[in-house]
């Protein structure tokens, strides 16, 4: 760097790695942060699947013996808490750390600092869910927990799930906090709210039920650690509690969860889907305010995982209309996705692959969707495998294809290589195939009788076949993240080096240099339409038809220039120390050790001191 | 003959119902899963065509339209027509099934940690596990969760269910909750607990016996009668070790003092089929495995295991085998 060194004085003074394991700990620049996101989320992808591969291999055949009941509810338990809050969550946060500024064509987002400090928490929070395992036994209650029996399980288990939840949910509130600043803010000049590209406007949606769902959560999850540690009796009827208080809050969380989990994804097919139809989204103002309008309702829906409870015909008859009618803005979505395909140029790479499999099987999970909403036969589909068939084609097939498709699409502009299109076709195929072997005849099974959360089942029940079937899928999903994984290290040294704009694609993060320098733009671009970078390749004919530019605007920026006065952020000790005290107190309140969560605190403490005095930057302006 | 043998390979299949409960619950599932095809061909379909017809071919430019208003109304439009035509016979029949029927029978259920209690109000009849219903009435269920301590375990949430005759209801601790089964024919139902409850969740099993009319009487009958002393010596020893060990959680009617409701009231034990939550057929064998150690066989089982010798556990066996 050309920054001249000014001498560092005192305890306060910002860190000056770039590189290195300090260059990482202490970074706060949003494509650094963005990457530990992808690579720690990916990590736990493993865990999780690892924990379904357990799962599939006990229910292989009935009266299966891999797993006794305690390690099936702890790897059941663990597989759902993982794959919901350390990968799918996080993974479509690493996408929009790196992707954000670039795309609304800032140079970071609003807050770096709270930015590491998001990600430090969630890492930490993951490490301390993980500990468990090792202090005497995983969560076991299931990732619902439903109380009383979350607050009667022994061992430590659900009050690892309580204090790390909380956790995990601090990570997300400053994040969500974070990208709504840096979204409403930090627009480049033009850059209008519907001129925004739709995965940022999915960004947005997602951080406001962020900002509200977190806080619901959080208290249900403090109830829970105060009746189990201190013995309150929230949820003790005989006390006057109410175990179904759980349920309204952990629900009225919940549902707006599942749309945290895939409004993401929608964004990121919303703008694969034109790049590779070589075409403008179909119906944008329709696609943006669908998405608004599924984070209203997502609001309203949550008594459906709650219909065999008891509530009665008009609290049912009510929330079974509000869940069959945000099927309406979800299929708005679908038809939109099928009208930007219409009149095409499809070019079928890897990212279009998993963008279309995104949308086959979205349909698939939003009409299983619609079925619950009939009550009284909900009250048969409830608790069974055609709930688990349901919800893993809206998360997997839906929310992790969306994930996968963003991976192979801006991977180039990640790291500056092409992934293998031969490896990600084979990634692709193997991963389609493995996921509907093993979704698709849970709705049979679930129907059949059989439900989830079951440890075991009998031989005479009819169940057999379709479980085989399905464990033999989800040995095959585990071959094509190998092949994934394959693919990503032989294309880190050998892979075809990207260009700028190797997709042909609409979006500003395509101006500039793969991988981007440190200081994304050289110059602030002025923004003048949708998809300003397609415009300024491409001008129309008179007949409506893309042409060509020759010269003009559609040059990317030169790589030529070292940054040399354009001010970035400095790294910083204190988002991590910040973060660090936050296991240290939750592993203090599960053994009541309370010195130790009295030094979590002043770590932490520490760290927001440290963070609030250290100096704005190095060197003298 | 073809349906029977069906039923037998699937025992819980929700798509088989053999009651009026579980018959209009299927008609909406019916109704619904008939639209729901018929949308997924129509929208997949066009997927695929239009990924056919417009694959990239050289000389060919994308058409770079921004949208179509009116078809995007239209398009909001009809889906919203078929959600309201699904809603009106969804709201019907939620509204139907809440209704307690007239001259049903009233059966108390209680989930317990991990088993069933049915008490028959009116004959004051104790049992559990399986539950015998007569056919073509309507019976009428009062689910009650554990809301007090247990041997230091409060209760947790479980729920009641029998596909073939009825969609689940939860049982919950300090809340009563109703549910109506109803069986066209005699025959045995089986179900099981559909909410996670812990450890042996998956072994907290259940059946509905349902029979004619007559025999059902019977059966309340044999049931309300006190259980007759064993006689031979093998069983009065049981009976004996019974009262001195197994008393502390089991009734038996006629035998123990205090009614006891920890573990299952076990006046007629002989007289079922099943036994620990209907996990296992009950024969000597079973039994014998099951009292040489509780938790082994039924993981989190809360009877513990009371070290009886081989020669205590026969005894007991033999006084329980004859409890008919």
């Amino acid at each position: 760097m050309a920054t001249v060194a000014a001498p560092r004085r005192g305890l306060l003074a910002r860190p000056t790695a770039k590189t290195g394991v300090w260059g990482w700990v202490t970074t706060v620049d949003h494509k650094k942060i963005g990457i530990l996101y992808g690579v720690t989320a990916f990590v736990f992808f493993i865990l999780g699947g690892l924990e379904a591969i357990a799962i599939r291999l006990q229910l292989a055949q009935p009266n299966g013996d891999v797993l006794t009941a305690e390690a099936y509810n702890q790897f059941f338990t663990m597989h759902g808490i993982t794959m919901i809050f350390l990968v799918v969550m996080p993974f479509g946060v690493a996408l929009m750390n790196f992707f954000i500024p670039l795309m609304i064509g800032a140079r970071d987002v609003a807050f770096p600092r709270l930015n590491a400090f998001s990600y430090w928490c969630f890492a930490l929070g993951g490490v301390f869910i993980y500990s468990s395992f090792f202090f005497g036994g995983a969560p076991d209650g299931g990732w619902f927990g439903y109380a009383p029996l979350s607050v009667q399980l022994p061992g430590a288990g659900m009050t690892y799930y309580s204090l790390g939840l909380q956790i995990l949910g601090i990570a997300s509130l400053a994040g969500a906090v974070n990208f709504i600043v840096t979204i409403l803010n930090m627009r480049a000049p033009g850059m209008t709210l519907m001129r925004m590209p739709v995965f940022i406007w999915m960004v947005l949606v997602t951080s406001f039920l962020l900002l509200f769902a977190m806080p619901v959560i959080a208290v249900a999850l403090f109830q829970l650690m105060f009746d189990r540690v201190f013995e309150a009796n929230f949820f003790n009827p005989a006390a006057g509690g109410d175990p179904l208080l759980w349920q309204h809050l952990f629900w009225l969380f919940g549902h707006p969860e599942v749309y945290i989990m895939i409004l993401p994804a929608m964004g990121i097919v919303s703008d694969v889907l034109p790049t590779f139809a070589r075409k403008p989204i179909f119906g944008y103002a329709a696609i943006v305010f669908a998405g608004a309008a599924i984070g209203f309702m997502g609001w309203g829906v949550w008594a459906h995982h709650m219909f065999a409870t008891g509530l009665g015909p008009v609290a049912n008859s009510a929330f079974a209309l509000t869940t069959m009618f945000i099927a309406v803005p979800t299929g708005v979505k679908i038809f939109n996705w099928l009208g930007t395909l219409w009149g095409g140029q499809i070019r079928f790479k890897t990212p279009m692959l998993f963008a279309i499999g995104f949308v086959a099987m979205f349909i698939i999970g939003g009409l299983s969707g619609v079925t619950h909403a009939i009550v009284p036969h909900d009250r048969q589909q409830t608790d069974t495998y055609y709930v688990v068939a349901h919800f893993h084609y809206v998360l997997f097939g839906g929310a992790i294809f969306g994930i996968f498709a963003g991976l192979y699409y801006w991977w180039p502009k990640i790291f500056g290589r092409l992934l293998s299109e031969k490896l990600g076709k084979l990634h692709f195929w193997l991963m389609f195939i493995g996921f509907n072997l093993t979704f698709g005849p849970m709705h049979i099974v679930g129907l059949q009788g059989m439900p989830r959360r079951t440890y075991t089942y009998p031989d005479n029940m009819g169940w057999d076949l379709m479980n085989m079937i399905e464990t033999v899928g989800a040995v095959v999903i585990a071959v094509s993240i190998l092949v994934f994984l394959f693919n990503a290290v032989v294309t880190r040294k050998r892979g075809e080096v990207a260009t700028a704009d190797p997709w042909d694609a609409r979006t500003l993060e395509w101006s500039i240099p793969s991988p981007p320098p440190e200081y994304n733009f050289k110059e602030i671009p002025l923004v003048k339409d949708r998809d300003d970078w397609w415009h300024r390749k491409y001008a129309p004919t008179p007949e409506g038809e893309p042409v060509r530019v020759f010269a003009g605007g559609a040059d990317v920026e030169a790589d030529d220039d070292d940054g040399h006065g354009i001010h970035l952020p400095s790294p910083s000790y204190f988002p991590v120390v910040a973060s660090a005290g936050l296991p240290v107190m939750g592993w203090g309140v599960v053994y009541t050790a309370w010195p130790v969560v009295a030094l979590g605190g002043l770590v932490t403490l520490l760290g927001i001191f440290g963070w609030a005095f250290e100096p704005s930057a190095e060197e003298d302006h | 003959m073809l349906l029977a043998s069906c039923a037998n390979q699937s025992p819980q299949d929700s798509l088989s119902p053999e009651g009026p409960v579980a018959r209009e619950q299927d008609k909406l599932w019916d109704l619904t899963f008939l639209i729901a095809v018929v949308i997924f061909f129509i929208v997949e379909l066009l997927l695929v065509y239009a990924l056919v017809r417009f694959r990239e071919r050289p000389g060919r430019q994308a058409a770079q339209f921004h949208g179509n208003t009116k078809l995007e109304v239209l398009l909001t439009v009809i889906p919203s027509l078929i959600l309201a035509g699904i809603a009106v016979p969804t709201v019907q029949t939620i509204f139907d099934q809440a209704e307690e029927p007239e001259g049903a029978l009233q059966v108390n259920v209680v989930g317990k940690q991990f088993w069933w209690e049915y008490e028959y109000v009116d004959a004051g009849v104790i049992t559990a596990n399986e539950l015998h219903i007569p056919t073509d009435t309507p019976v009428h269920l009062t689910l009650d969760g554990v809301a007090t301590e247990v041997n230091g375990e409060r209760g947790v949430i479980h729920s009641f269910w029998v596909p073939r005759l009825a969609g689940a209801q939860d049982v919950i601790p300090g809340r009563t909750t109703s549910m109506n089964i109803q069986a066209d024919e005699p025959g045995e139902y089986e179900g099981q607990c559909k909410e996670f409850c812990g450890l042996s969740h998956a072994n907290m099993r259940l059946r509905v016996i349902a029979h004619e009319p007559p025999e059902f009487q019977t059966w309340l009958a044999e049931q309300q009668e006190e259980a007759q002393p064993p006689a031979d010596e093998l069983a009065q020893r049981g009976q004996q070790i019974f009262q001195e060990t197994c008393v502390a959680c089991h009734s038996i009617q006629g035998v123990t003092d205090s009614p006891r409701n920890v573990g299952p009231d076990l006046t007629h034990f002989a007289s079922r089929e099943t036994f620990a939550g209907a996990m296992f057929p009950l024969d000597e064998e079973n039994l014998r495995a099951w009292m040489e150690d509780p938790p082994a066989v039924k993981p989190g089982s809360l009877m513990p295991d009371y070290n009886l010798s081989a020669d205590e556990i026969d005894a007991v066996v033999a006084f329980l085998m004859g409890l008919e």
